[in-house]
């Protein structure tokens, strides 16, 4: 069975608003799967749909096969869940808030204990573990979570906006440690609106707009489907038109002006030295060119806008 | 809807007594308890200072511990009946909606309990308190009476006094029931303290005016008719009974006055070859107030049961 998350034409309404609307989603065993889109886009809905925290109003959900509704002890058990803006027990130590969630979760006081400090380690949170909560960064207290979710040793970890509020080092610290979950084997599905973040340690995507997946997929995949290609060269150059110079060239999707002088070239390849080659061929004089990856953000706004577009014609 | 697997009250335990501990160590709690036991100290020492001086025999002298108010300060019931309700307020005006507001319910709902567990283990941890508390009182008062009195109580008045304190449990318990409602229909506590304060206020000081009132509107007085006083008297009381004060304050009644043989109104043809001021066997007390015991925990059942549906149907985002 290598099919862990399932949902069939999932509906969600909150009164006429349908926060999730016909949602079919599949994530494999091993993925590292990325829920992405912008704030009230459904993901958060989505997330409490496959843990049986709310109930969808149609469409079916299995969970390693489970249904979430009637099987939710089982179901919660095999999935740990990291949940957005995480909250603790201010008042007590970070051992003792993870020790009253590792009992909720059946375990011995003895076999918790020592899951509680290899999960610390791992977070490296040790030497903050007889600490109080309260006194915890944003960075910390969601890396404690992490630690909730590795003492449960779940099969399946969802992460609600794991990097929210992180500033950029706590940020990269917590990406690092998903990705080696990741590699660990567990399945991670993770939320999150900037996805330009997420987008390097994410096998697969869903791009959420206003309750439906727009877009799913791998990430290279999305970037040359919906733009063409996954590389953005930017050129700046004087007396040629770049569009026509690059008429019929190898690996170029697209070209776009963006202000006279400065074009924008979508390519499925690093196209840089046939265009230098061609912008010199036409007589032009190139200034400058640069060449980044295409970004998830550029897609989602790309996509979106096309659809916008259909919608109000 | 299909039916759910597994048992409802996995991670009862371990919730229960992680509230109950909470609490024990909690400043708030700390605080109400201190106050209960100054205050209860204090009318008991006040009771034994006017029972010293009081020469007559008493067979129930322990009781009179309890009930026996000096001015200013007014008897030990007297005491639990207004402090009682306000420690179990301050258990439970913040127990769901804490939990919201600390942004970890969603948390403890991800770990495989059901939502039964962590309301019935709430309500249970803190039940588990006032348990512990109302003991703690007990003793302390049947201590300091044995050493200051130099008598030992009788089994009959320990009898007594353990269904006392069983009413006490009761009524406490419907009060937290209360604020357990409130804490689930308020997403701010302070919002649900206030209105579990304002029942808590409606019943202790204006329902002893309001009844009446309301009984003299619905039946009034017929000078030609003396049933209609008598149908008065029933109403207002049946109003007043709406109140667990009332109710708490007729069982402590019963129970600590062992004299006492009607909580209703007597005629006087019912008094007929009555030896006026002999004790009830304990038995019989008990049937007296078995109604109103009754009453406190259904009242304490149905609003538990009315938290219960309220946060079931909750949305657990915050």
């Amino acid at each position: 069975m290598n099919t862990v998350i399932e949902t069939r034409n999932l509906v969600k309404r909150y009164g006429r608003l349908a926060a999730v609307d016909g949602l079919d989603l599949t994530v494999e065993r091993g993925e590292v799967f990325g829920l992405l889109g912008p704030n009230g886009s459904g993901k958060t809905t989505t997330i409490l749909l496959l843990l049986g925290l709310t109930e969808p109003t149609s469409g079916t959900v299995r969970v390693l096969g489970l249904d979430p509704l009637r099987n939710p002890l089982e179901v919660k058990r095999r999935v740990g869940y990291l949940p957005d803006q995480i909250g603790f027990y201010d008042n007590l130590t970070a051992r003792e808030n993870l020790l009253y969630t590792a009992r909720l979760t059946g375990l011995s006081t003895v076999e918790a204990n020592t899951r509680i400090a290899e999960a610390l380690e791992r977070v490296r949170l040790t030497h903050a573990g007889d600490r109080r909560v309260s006194t915890f960064s944003r960075g910390m207290r969601q890396r404690l979570g992490l630690a909730e979710v590795l003492i449960k040793r779940a099969e399946v970890a969802i992460l609600d906006e794991p990097t929210s509020g992180l500033d950029p080092q706590s940020t990269q610290e917590l990406l690092e440690l998903i990705v080696e979950l990741g590699r660990e084997g567990i399945t991670i599905v993770l939320s999150s609106h900037l996805l330009t973040m997420v987008q390097t340690i994410c096998n697969r995507v869903a791009l959420f707009n206003r309750g439906r997946i727009g877009l799913m997929g791998r990430v290279t995949d999305l970037t040359s489907d919906v733009l063409g290609g996954t590389h953005v060269v930017e050129v700046e150059a004087e007396g040629v038109d770049l569009r026509a110079a690059l008429e019929g060239a190898p690996h170029i999707t697209g070209v776009t002006e963006q202000r006279p002088g400065l074009w924008r070239v979508d390519a499925d390849a690093d196209a840089r030295p046939e265009i230098a080659r061609r912008v010199v061929t036409a007589g032009g004089l190139l200034r400058t060119m640069s060449i980044r990856h295409t970004t998830l953000d550029e897609v989602y706004v790309r996509f979106f806008e096309e659809d916008k577009i259909h919608a109000a014609a | 809807m299909p039916q759910r697997e597994g048992s409802p009250f996995t991670g009862l335990a371990t919730v229960a007594l992680k509230e109950a501990a909470d609490h024990m160590t909690s400043a708030r709690i700390h605080l109400v308890m201190l106050l209960v036991l100054l205050t209860a100290i204090g009318a008991v020492y006040a009771a034994i200072g006017q029972i010293s001086q009081t020469v007559s025999e008493d067979q129930f002298l322990f009781l009179r511990l309890l009930t026996t108010a000096r001015e200013p300060l007014p008897s030990f019931v007297a005491f639990l009946g207004f402090l009682l309700p306000l420690v179990a307020i301050a258990l439970g005006f913040d127990a769901i909606n804490g939990e919201y507001n600390r942004r970890t319910m969603s948390r403890i709902l991800s770990q495989p309990i059901y939502r039964d567990a962590l309301l019935t283990g709430k309500f249970l941890g803190c039940l588990l308190v006032i348990a512990l508390c109302l003991l703690v009182l007990w003793l302390l008062v049947i201590g300091m009476g044995i050493l200051l009195l130099g008598l030992p109580p009788s089994a009959e008045e320990i009898l007594r006094g353990l269904a006392f304190l069983l009413a006490s449990f009761v009524y406490a318990g419907v009060w937290l029931a209360v604020a357990m409602v409130f804490s689930t229909i308020f997403r701010s506590p302070a919002t649900s303290a206030l209105a579990t304060l304002t029942v808590w206020l409606l019943f202790t000081i204006f329902w002893p005016m309001l009844s009446p009132l309301i009984a003299g509107a619905v039946v009034p007085l017929d000078p030609f008719d003396p049933m209609t006083a008598v149908h008065q008297v029933e109403l207002q009381r049946a109003i007043a009974r709406i109140s667990p004060n009332t109710l708490f304050g007729e069982m402590t009644l019963a129970i600590l006055n062992p004299e006492t043989r009607s909580l209703g109104i007597v005629f006087a043809n019912q008094l007929s070859q009555a030896v006026m001021g002999a004790p009830l066997p304990i038995s019989q007390s008990l049937m007296l107030i078995w109604p109103q015991l009754a009453c406190m925990i259904a009242a304490l059942l149905v609003l538990f049961t009315g938290a219960y549906v309220s946060f079931q149907r909750q949305e657990i985002r915050a």
